[in-house]
């Protein structure tokens, strides 16, 4: 079902023609990308007028599908509430560019359709910056349902306030003119709709593959690895939120000018879900997938209000049935939508990123000096209920040393170390990182501030590089935000930032794994490259989370000389593992837990002898 | 406004509250069971009200094609399993229920005419037809993906809710409709006047209440969807199919919106798209609970009653702004509550 009858837009490029040995020649992305430039700017030379509407309509839904690729197949935030952004974006234009008695703080806009642009663009901006701030804090599904509420609401608000025209709504919009040229025809205002989608477009590509994209999509599936990781994920979802918006009231802005007339109908609900529809069919995670979604949904609408009429024998909204049974059928057996399909008809080579070797290197942290306390919990007890999982645990860990915290089964060592790196906060006592209390700091604060972790059950984004994995690491190593990413901008910090992950992917021996996806790699791998990712950061003190849990004797020695090397250097690190022959060999000293107490510390080979944790290890059984 | 208009919207606040707190019910039952944003809740309330109208013109009503088609489609899926594992009994049983019983119920509306029957034998049929269609789709929609996460589930809820909007159209027309009251009792208290139907509403739904209460208190079924919403796995491994589970939810979650539809719709006209606007102030209520709470989304609902009644004397065009941001608030209250970063699935 999901190889509909429409036939998407981008598909009649150049079929892949044979080398002369016989194998398909691979296009380079750039050659498509000029081939279907080309196709848009001939397409309104030799189509009808007809078609050429019907391509400024697709544009123009395609502009804010893009936006809803970002937030939800990127990010993974659900909004209905779209089609709200585009009438916000509609109707500015339509007061300030139609009405006689602007207020007087607002005349200087009044008149001009690039002034309304700008206006409408930064009203967008505030609204969103409002309900983003009161919704993008809650999980998943409240989202999406606020989102249906206020775009109901703006949805009535459009309709019943007077000086919006009401439910009639507001003709006599201008056209747009560019140096005194009137794009007053379908073909004119096409090559406009076009421009704007294609720089949207561009544009998210480009932020996606940077510092700022891969906090981005490290949102889906990635949140808690990436504040650890020093990402501001609250901001990350409001800049997604924000530009998905903006996208929309751009759509809105075009939308007003073209059809010259605008009335609350296309900004109901009802149209935020189709939008949301077009980006889930189109590949709700790929950039261009949003052009073929907008393009199949809007001939497809097209065709059925043609055909389904004529076949019910009655008329009204009826492909919207066909809709929505073509949502539950993708979304039970093609999730991805149909571009991953349609980007495998035409062969094109992946475009492997490149590490300049040559960058310069990034400024490193002033380590601290040796025997220096780095990390010190004092009278740490954290209680579940009744349970006391820590009880008055107090350790402290000196720069240049390696701590182990071992312990049976249910000793309470994940919660202590929780405690440690401020996932959990502690009930009482305290935990002090270089002197500072970071019992209730953001675990972003933290990393900041030196400390950097691997974990447990091994976070990373699976279909991410192992280069990208590990650059997500530096993220507080770079600073250029979101619009000189989105412009190219950020090259140079980039460059530095990916040599950066280079050398810390080579340096704990997965430079041939560099640019495979890190789902590929074997779980030990994926552990080292969790440490790989975790010294990208430039941290004093390491937390590892059983670093050695499913590495053969071979990576295990190569995992102990590597932590020994980072120890020579000053690092301090703490470790909570389980494989005692590895802890032995390696640690300088030892804290034993057990029901949720410590039970002894010291030297490796003294607490070996201890009765107590002979006890824990081997006596004791009921 | 003086007492006795107050009086008045009071009453409207407190019978379309009732409604709404039904439907919240219902609504936090189905989240917390299957973690499915049951969105088309609301077509149950427009499908159950144009279906009863039509029965009472005499006319079978479409849903009743609709029961027929869904139940042929279950039908194929699940006899298919059953002849794979050369299961007899299960494979009659399937088809009894999907493809017998939809045959039955239209034979039965050919032999007698329902525009004569008594009202409350017109609900039943009504019952009859379009509650089943509860299970049918979370068989044909949601168990195929009942694991995934919450948004794809609420991606095809809407789409579910398009597609029956789209057939509610289809079925009952543009036209609007309103049934007769179930009794043209009027009860005088001094001055207040109050209305056999308005009785009928809060009564129905404090007993629907009630029932619901004790069915989850009281019986193994009940405390085993409480089980199953707290923990699927760990009633799965008790040997309760979380399969039974889904399908018993949304029987539940149907009969409600059903019940909802019928008794609402000799107090206001419902078209076809009206369920979706009775639906979503139902979430709104459930959302005041944090899709969690059964006696907050109660309250809930009753604050979106009155809040409703009396903005439609104060600023009647802003009604629906003011009920829809009243969620804001609320989303804020329950974000300021929340600290630590959450993965989703």
């Amino acid at each position: 079902m999901r190889q509909t009858d429409s036939r998407p837009l981008v598909a009649p490029l150049p079929a892949p023609s044979m080398t002369l040995d016989g194998r398909f020649r691979c296009f380079t992305p750039r050659q498509v990308l000029a081939a279907f430039l080309v196709l848009i700017a001939v397409v309104p030379l030799v189509l009808p007028e007809f078609y050429v509407t019907l391509l400024n309509y697709i544009g123009l839904y395609a502009m804010v599908a893009l936006g809803l690729v970002l937030l939800t197949g990127v990010g993974g935030l659900t909004s209905f509430g779209q089609a709200a952004f585009v009438g916000l974006g509609a109707y500015t234009t339509a007061v300030l560019t139609t009405s006689t008695d602007l207020p007087g703080w607002l005349a200087w806009a009044g008149g001009s359709p690039w002034l309304a642009l700008g206006v409408g663009l930064l009203i967008t901006a505030l609204v969103a910056l409002l309900v983003g701030s009161l919704t993008l804090r809650l999980s998943g599904h409240f989202l999406p349902l606020g989102t249906i509420a206020w775009g109901i609401s703006l949805y009535f608000l459009f309709g019943t306030m007077d000086i919006l025209g009401g439910h009639t709504g507001m003709s006599g919009i201008p056209p747009i003119s560019i140096f005194g040229w009137q794009l007053d025809e379908g073909h004119e205002i096409y090559y406009l709709i076009w421009i704007f989608l294609l720089a949207a477009a561009l544009t998210t590509q480009n932020l996606l593959d940077s510092r700022e994209g891969r906090a981005i999509r490290a949102l889906k599936g990635g949140m808690v690895m990436a504040e650890a990781m020093g990402v501001n994920t609250s901001r990350s979802r409001m800049i997604i939120f924000v530009i998905a918006a903006l996208h929309a009231a751009a759509s809105g802005w075009l939308y007003a000018h073209m059809q010259r007339f605008v009335n609350p109908t296309p900004f109901g609900v009802h149209i935020g879900i189709e939008y949301l529809f077009m980006a889930v069919v189109g590949g709700a995670g790929q950039v261009w997938g949003a052009i073929v979604g907008a393009g199949a949904i809007t001939i497809m609408k097209q065709w059925l209000q043609d055909v389904l009429p004529a076949v019910l024998g009655a008329t009204g909204n009826f492909e919207v049935i066909v809709f929505g049974l073509l949502m539950v059928l993708i979304l039970h057996r093609a999730r991805d939508g149909i571009w991953p399909w349609l980007a495998r008809l035409v062969p094109v080579r992946g475009n492997q990123i490149e590490i300049d070797h040559a960058a310069a290197a990034l400024p490193r942290r002033e380590m601290p000096t040796r025997g220096e306390v780095i990390l010190e919990a004092r009278n740490v007890t954290r209680r579940f209920g009744g349970l006391v999982a820590n009880n008055d645990m107090s350790l402290h860990v000196e720069a240049g040393e390696i701590l182990a915290l071992i312990g049976p089964n249910g000793a309470g060592k994940s919660t202590m170390f929780n405690q440690l790196s401020g996932v959990d906060t502690p009930t009482s006592g305290e935990v002090l990182f270089r002197g500072k209390s970071i019992a209730g700091h953001e675990s972003r604060e933290i990393a900041h501030l030196g400390m950097s972790r691997t974990f447990q059950h091994v976070k990373l984004l699976p279909k991410m590089s192992v280069l990208e994995n590990v650059a997500i690491g530096a993220h507080l190593r770079g600073n250029r935000g979101v619009i000189p990413s989105a412009w190219r901008l950020d090259r140079a910090e980039e460059a530095r930032l990916l040599a950066e992950a280079a050398r810390q992917i080579e340096r704990v021996g997965l430079g041939s794994h560099m640019h495979d996806e890190a789902g590929s790699l074997a779980l030990g791998q994926q552990r080292i490259l969790e440490i790989a990712r975790a010294l990208a950061s430039d941290p004093c003190l390491l937390l590892l989370d059983e670093p050695a849990a499913g590495l053969r004797l071979k990576e295990k020695q190569t995992l102990g000389d590597l932590l020994r090397k980072l120890r020579a250097e000053g690092m301090a690190i703490l470790l909570v593992e389980h494989d005692m022959d590895f802890v032995m060999g390696l640690v300088d000293r030892v804290v034993v837990m057990e029901f949720g107490q410590k039970i002894a510390e010291g030297l490796p080979e003294d607490v070996q002898k201890n009765p107590a944790v002979l006890e824990a290890y081997l006596g004791g059984v009921e | 406004m003086d007492l006795q208009i107050a009086i008045l919207l009071g009453q409207d606040g407190i019978t379309t509250g009732a409604i709404y707190a039904l439907l919240a019910l219902a609504l936090v039952l189905v989240f917390a069971v299957t973690r499915v944003i049951f969105i088309p809740q609301g077509e149950f309330v427009a499908f159950g009200a144009l279906s009863l109208a039509a029965l009472q013109t005499g006319n079978a009503p479409a849903t009743l094609w609709l029961l027929l088609a869904c139940g042929a489609c279950v039908a194929v899926l699940d006899g298919r399993t059953a002849l794979a594992r050369n299961d007899g009994r299960k494979l009659v049983a399937v088809l009894a229920a999907n493809l017998g019983y939809p045959l039955l119920l239209a034979a039965l509306l050919f032999a007698f005419s329902p525009a004569n029957l008594p009202v409350l034998v017109q609900v039943a049929l009504t019952l009859a037809i379009v509650v089943p269609l509860g299970p049918m789709l979370y068989r044909l929609a949601y168990q195929p993906i009942a694991e995934a996460s919450v948004l794809i589930l609420l991606i095809v809820s809407v789409a579910l809710h398009v597609m029956m909007v789209g057939l509610g159209l289809l079925f009952f027309g543009a036209e609007g409709v309103r049934t007769p009251p179930f009794s043209d009792a009027r009860f005088e208290f001094g001055s207040i006047l109050i209305n056999g139907q308005q009785i009928w509403v809060v009564l129905v739904s404090a007993l629907l209440i009630v029932a619901l209460y004790l069915f989850f208190d009281r019986t193994i079924y009940g405390k085993a969807l409480r089980a199953t919403a707290i923990n699927r796995n760990g009633a799965r491994l008790m040997g309760f199919s979380p399969v039974f589970a889904g399908k018993l939810t949304f029987l539940l979650a149907a009969l409600i919106g059903v019940l909802s539809g019928v008794l609402i719709a000799p107090v206001t006209t419902i078209y076809y798209d009206t369920g979706f606007l009775i639906g979503l102030k139902g979430f709104v209520a459930a959302i005041i609970g944090g899709l969690a709470s059964y006696p907050l989304a109660a309250a809930g609902a009753l604050l979106v009653g009155f809040l409703e009644s009396f903005s439609s004397f104060w600023a009647s065009a802003y009604k629906e702004v003011i009920v829809f941001t009243l969620i804001i608030p609320v989303l804020l209250w329950q974000s300021l509550n929340r600290h630590h970063v959450d993965e989703e699935e």
